[in-house]
């Protein structure tokens, strides 16, 4: 019901991140790309309220399921400048999109991807519900070759490949010597690409779907025997972006510099100048960066929790010294704690004898006595009765949870009552189900 | 054997016990030296003497292992001779290397050895390894200090015990054009853990065809990080714990160290034995594994890479020679060289002693040995000239290897990468093609592409030559003398000698190990041929993703997989026909085919069905291959073959289902690959079920099946259909 990328974060949409990371890279012109009209509207809506002054945003809508590269090929006629960056609207991350592009121009590169470490730290803290996660081996989203000097992208593995032997090509090794190959780094989606040539693999493979699955595999594959021109006459740059609602930015920034690349004539592809060679390249987001996509509940959760705990340089927020946010408008009652790592939003009433910890609570929810939140997220407007106790769940905005009710892991949908005593252990709970 | 396994065991213990690392130190280090490559490449050099006795820059090839051994501290060296085991230990027996102190050599002596697998396997019995070793052939020249390795072995093998070995490695990446290592040796895929230097990958004698290299899912799902490598080079030299001896003993079918050994530790998950690698950064490390390392090894040495190794520096087994400084290079001279005033002895070169070499004549980047006698006017370049040399004026010499007691008459000349083997004669003016190889000796018929046979030729070499050397050293005269017809126009006026002729298949390889540089005809064409490759590759590659996404890429894969199935299948049809025509030809009793067939079945895994289909097609092969004029004379043989061998065939005719592949099998093979048959399909599906092969059952069930086939499918049930509409009526009848 609400739109993936207005889904709060500490109380914000998370659009909001990748917006405020790309404006502090000094990239202003941007083209949001959503799916569907009824979600371009919201997105759109919130966008010319927050931002109005300060970035100039175009909103486009597509149809859905064109997939991250149908929507692309939709907004195709929009882009102009000579490199495009690409990210989706629900990563959350403290790493500089403008680091990124700097790497992208500076080899003259057709796509340069940003790879991110897994979020091993952030699954198997994630309290009660993480436990399980704990067993598990570290999810595996991506298989990555890259040269000694990590600067290129020589392979790359996705989806269902995973569950595959890993096949390497020998020409590529042959051309490089040596590849490191890793399964502990995962694709960001954040991608810069060259126009000219994503514009050229999106019109002659109209079958590609995914920027992640066939556009990235496919340059990559072909990097050494490229068939596609390069041609971009430098007009100035583009950045733009994409998620599940894409967002595409557009920038007149400097001028670039097209001389960069010949520095780089030894790079695995300059070996052999008679062949057409294209260059893939990588960013590797240091360790300390955050950098998760919230693309589960799960992640959703972590998301929440490591912004106002962990990385919680990135909400914007300052911390009180009992390192959470009590806005000044909520109200507590006598002997309620509010925990460190906890957000409590503007206009909030908590009564008497209540917990939170490592939680966040929205505007103007309304929590009776003797409750408990442990590890959930609680959006606005949402009513606890006395007595609840919720754990690693989520409440969306509007629901109301009569008197003693108990969650744990649950996720409660807009609106949705919650009578009186029920108890729910990993159900998720929305209006239709009534 | 089972108390030296608990003594193995009783000292890790007590290793391990024993926290004092010195203790470990303090036990001597043992070294296997294998003087016997069980290869074939420096024939026909090898067939007269053994490789490790090749001289180096003038100096037996084992001496450098051996002095590098000394050096590196080993105390104790079993050389592990086999083919003419005697000479190398004449050899040793008047060198200096047994009497040296805190340096003992021993020799191990064996005939029947065929591999590097056999022979640990006998030093296994032999029981005198007791701890940590190096593993070493008698052809490696290497300057690399062991501490950093050893320790580094000793370490981990006290973390774990199943890091059993320690492959040394070194940077060098092979040419992308030749895809071989400047040493001429096949390039190499490894894949290593960055972080522990584990290897988990081993490739050699890569297969061309396949463009990708697989690597095992439960790999990365072990290791999060992995480095490939194709820049690596593999210099021979192992660090061993003795489990090693064990481990070969334990499985009898290995042989080549690294074909067999090392990737037989890798694919096994079992046992959980582990290779590490230490790469080597400075020093020196080669094997002499074909003439092209012979000339890049030669060249590193003059060019004093393998310091102190080099021809002026004195060590065992050589006689210093002296320096003489010629622009920023070094050649080497002896002092009783006679060298006329007007020849000029270029750059990179070492002339042994007692060598006279005439006037004008000129020499560059080659090696010369002693007591050689050139004469003017000669042009020697970038060649190997043994001792005793005897060359004529006038003579051409690039990029070749000339033997002991050679002689070149006058005007001769060689082309690159001829080899000349012991006392060849070249007669007048006479032009060695490029690339020949000449013996006394005549090359070996039997010649047996066959792997496994490679190290056993060797061998044989041996006991062939022992008894041939005797002859041809008396015959020798009489071969000039009589001149017969067949080598005289082979080698010229007096020559003497034949011209091994390259095999096939051998041809194209030539140029890759030959002394001789890869001609530039060479290098474009290959890289002609690269490009075609790559193309061939993204082509494929981007049909399947024009085609899209997931789905088909799913689909591709599968595809891979059901040919995966199907290379098994065909390999297996060719086994079994394999086994039934050797049946045929020795008259093997059926049940002794039925349980050849039956094992095969098992080691590949098929159905029943699938033998009754492979064993129906050897039949009918062999039914077409059997010569006949006409198509009556086919059916004829071929209703021969089935009632010999009928009870072979029903034996895996266990159910109705076998009977219908027989006839799918039938009708493939009628479509495909014997389309004699296709005439006959009628007459001899009525044969099989006269014999009772086939049931009437399956008959229908096979032509009911086909019933909605396409129209294409159905011309054999078309062609039966009057059998099977007797066959209906029949039934019924019955009924």
């Amino acid at each position: 019901e609400v739109p993936k990328a207005l889904l709060p974060v500490a109380n914000r949409p998370v659009l909001s991140y990748v917006l405020e990371q790309l404006e502090l890279s000094n990239i202003k012109d941007l083209i949001v790309v959503v799916e569907g009209a009824d979600a371009a509207l919201r997105v759109g809506g919130w966008i010319s309220a927050a931002y109005v002054d300060r970035l100039h945003v175009e909103v486009a809508t597509v149809p859905e399921d064109v997939g991250t590269a149908g929507a692309l090929r939709a907004i195709a006629h929009h882009l102009t400048a000579k490199d495009v960056l690409v990210v989706s609207g629900d990563l959350v991350s403290d790493v500089p999109p403008g680091a990124v592009t700097a790497a992208h121009r500076r080899h003259d590169a057709v796509v340069t991807a940003m790879i991110c470490s897994v979020p091993v730290s952030g699954l198997s803290e994630a309290g009660s519900s993480g436990a399980k996660d704990k067993t598990k081996k570290p999810g595996r989203y991506n298989i990555i070759g890259m040269d000694p000097t990590k600067q290129f992208l020589l392979h790359i593995a996705t989806g269902a490949e995973l569950e595959k032997d890993t096949r390497i090509r020998k020409s590529i090794l042959r051309a490089v010597g040596q590849m490191d190959i890793r399964a502990d780094l995962m694709d960001a989606h954040m991608y810069a690409f060259n126009r000219s040539v994503l514009q050229e693999v999106l019109d002659q493979k109209d079958k590609f779907q995914s920027l992640k699955q066939d556009v990235l595999p496919y340059l990559v594959r072909s990097q050494l025997k490229s068939e596609i021109l390069i041609n971009g006459a430098p007009q100035g740059q583009q950045a733009k972006e994409n998620g599940n609602d894409k967002v595409s930015y557009r920038i007149l920034a400097n001028a670039s510099t097209p001389s960069f690349h010949e520095l780089y004539a030894l790079g695995p592809n300059g070996s052999a100048p008679v062949r057409r060679t294209h260059k893939c390249c990588v960013y590797i987001a240091s360790n300390s960066k955050y950098c998760v996509r919230l693309n589960s509940i799960q992640a959703f959760m972590d998301i929440n929790r490591d912004v106002i705990g962990e990385a919680n340089h990135l909400s914007g927020y300052n911390f009180s010294a009992q390192n959470n946010i009590i806005h000044p408008s909520a109200e507590l009652g006598s002997k309620t704690t509010v925990g460190p790592h906890c957000m409590l939003g503007e206009g909030s009433q908590m009564g008497d004898k209540c917990s939170v910890k490592r939680s966040v609570i929205g505007r103007h929810c309304r929590i009776g006595s003797n409750v408990k939140v442990v590890n959930s997220v609680v959006m606005n407007h949402v009513t606890i009765g006395d007595g609840c106790s919720i754990q690693g769940s989520v409440i969306c905005s509007n629901a109301q949870l009569q008197e003693r009710v108990a969650l744990k892991d649950c996720q409660v949908g807009q609106g949705y009552v919650v009578s009186a005593g029920c108890e729910y252990k990993g159900e998720s709970l929305a209006r239709k189900e009534k | 054997m089972g108390a030296q396994k608990k003594r193995a065991a009783a000292a890790a213990a007590a290793a391990r016990v024993s926290e004092d690392p010195d203790d470990l130190a303090r036990q001597p280090l043992q070294a296997i030296l294998l003087a016997d490559s069980f290869t074939t490449k420096f024939r026909p050099i090898t067939l007269e003497r053994p490789k490790v006795l090749l001289p180096l820059v003038n100096v037996p090839m084992i001496n450098y292992t051996l002095a590098w051994l000394e050096a590196a501290g080993v105390a104790e060296v079993f050389v592990f001779c086999c083919a003419h085991s005697k000479q190398v230990i004449d050899y040793l027996e008047n060198s200096e290397w047994f009497s040296q102190p805190n340096f003992t050599v021993k020799t191990i002596e064996s005939h029947n050895i065929i591999s590097a697998g056999d022979a640990l396997r006998l030093i296994y019995e032999q029981n005198v390894i007791h701890g940590d070793f190096v593993l070493i052939s008698g052809d490696t020249v290497s300057n690399m200090s062991l501490t950093q390795a050893l320790q580094e072995h000793k370490e981990r093998k006290k973390k774990d015990n199943n890091a059993v070995m320690t492959m040394i490695i070194k940077k060098s990446k092979p040419s992308p054009i030749t895809r071989q290592s400047r040493l001429g040796t096949d390039e190499l895929f490894m894949a290593i853990d960055p972080n522990t230097k584990q290897l988990l990958y081993y490739e050699d004698k890569a297969d061309h065809s396949k463009g990708t290299i697989c690597l095992d899912k439960m790999l990365l799902a072990e290791n999060p990080s992995i480095s490939l490598h194709n820049d690596k080079q593999d210099c021979y030299i192992d660090i061993c714990s003795p489990e090693v001896l064990s481990l070969f003993t334990d499985n009898f079918d290995y042989q080549h160290l690294r074909r067999h050994f090392v990737k037989g530790l890798l694919l096994d998950d079992i046992m959980g034995y582990k290779i590490f690698t230490h790469e080597i950064h400075s020093s020196y490390a080669a094997r002499i594994d074909n003439y092209r390392s012979y000339d890049i090894v030669s060249k590193d040495i003059i060019q004093r890479w393998t310091y102190p190794y080099v021809p002026d520096v004195k060590f065992c087994g050589n006689r210093a020679t002296k320096l003489e400084r010629r622009g920023i290079c070094f050649t080497a001279f002896n002092s009783e060289i006679e060298q006329s005033r007007s020849a000029q002895v270029g750059s990179f070169t070492v002339i042994g002693y007692g060598t006279k070499i005439g006037s004008n004549s000129k020499i560059s980047d080659s090696v010369i040995g002693e007591g050689c006698t050139i004469g003017s006017n000669v042009l020697i370049e970038g060649s190997y000239i043994w001792d005793n040399v005897i060359i004529e004026d006038g003579c051409e010499l690039r990029h070749v290897i000339v033997c002991d007691g050679v002689i070149m008459k006058a005007g001769a000349v060689l082309k690159p990468g001829v080899v000349l083997s012991f006392k060849v004669v070249i007669g007048e003016r006479f032009v060695v093609p490029a690339y020949s190889k000449v013996s006394l000796l005549q090359q070996p018929t039997v010649h047996d592409s066959d792997e496994e046979l490679e190290y056993a030729d060797n061998s044989s070499g041996t006991v062939e030559f022992s008894s041939i050397q005797g002859t041809a050293d008396q015959s020798n005269g009489e071969m000039t003398s009589e001149s017969s017809e067949a080598h005289k126009p082979k080698l010229g006026t007096g020559g003497v000698g034949y011209i091994w002729s390259i095999c096939e298949g051998g041809q194209e390889e030539e140029w890759r190990h030959s002394v001789a540089p890869i001609p530039e005809d060479k290098l474009t064409e290959l890289s002609e041929a690269m490009d075609d490759d790559q193309e061939l590759v993204t082509q494929d590659r981007t049909a399947l993703s024009t085609s899209g996404e997931l789905i088909s890429d799913s689909n591709a894969s599968e595809g891979d997989d059901n040919e995966d199935s199907k290379d098994d299948s065909v390999y297996f049809e060719k086994e079994v026909e394999a086994t039934f025509l050797r049946a045929v030809e020795e008259n093997v009793k059926v049940d002794h085919v039925i349980l050849e067939v039956n094992s095969l079945r098992l080691s590949y895994n098929m159905t029943s069905a699938d033998c009754a289909g492979a064993v129906f097609y050897s039949m009918m092969k062999l039914a077409i291959k059997t010569p006949h004029s006409s198509a009556s004379e086919l059916q004829q043989n071929t209703a021969n073959i089935i009632t010999t061998w009928q009870k072979l065939l029903k034996s895996y005719l266990l159910e109705i289902d076998e009977e219908i592949e027989i006839i799918l099998k039938f009708e493939e093979m009628c479509l495909e690959s014997a389309k004699e048959f296709s005439p006959l399909f009628a007459r001899i599906l009525h044969i099989l079920y006269d014999k009772d092969i086939l049931q009437e059952d399956a008959i229908l069930r096979w032509a009911d099946e086909k019933e909605g086939a396409d129209e294409s499918d159905k011309v054999f049930v078309r062609q039966s259909e009057k059998f099977i509409q007797w066959l209906r009526e029949a039934s019924e009848e019955e009924d």
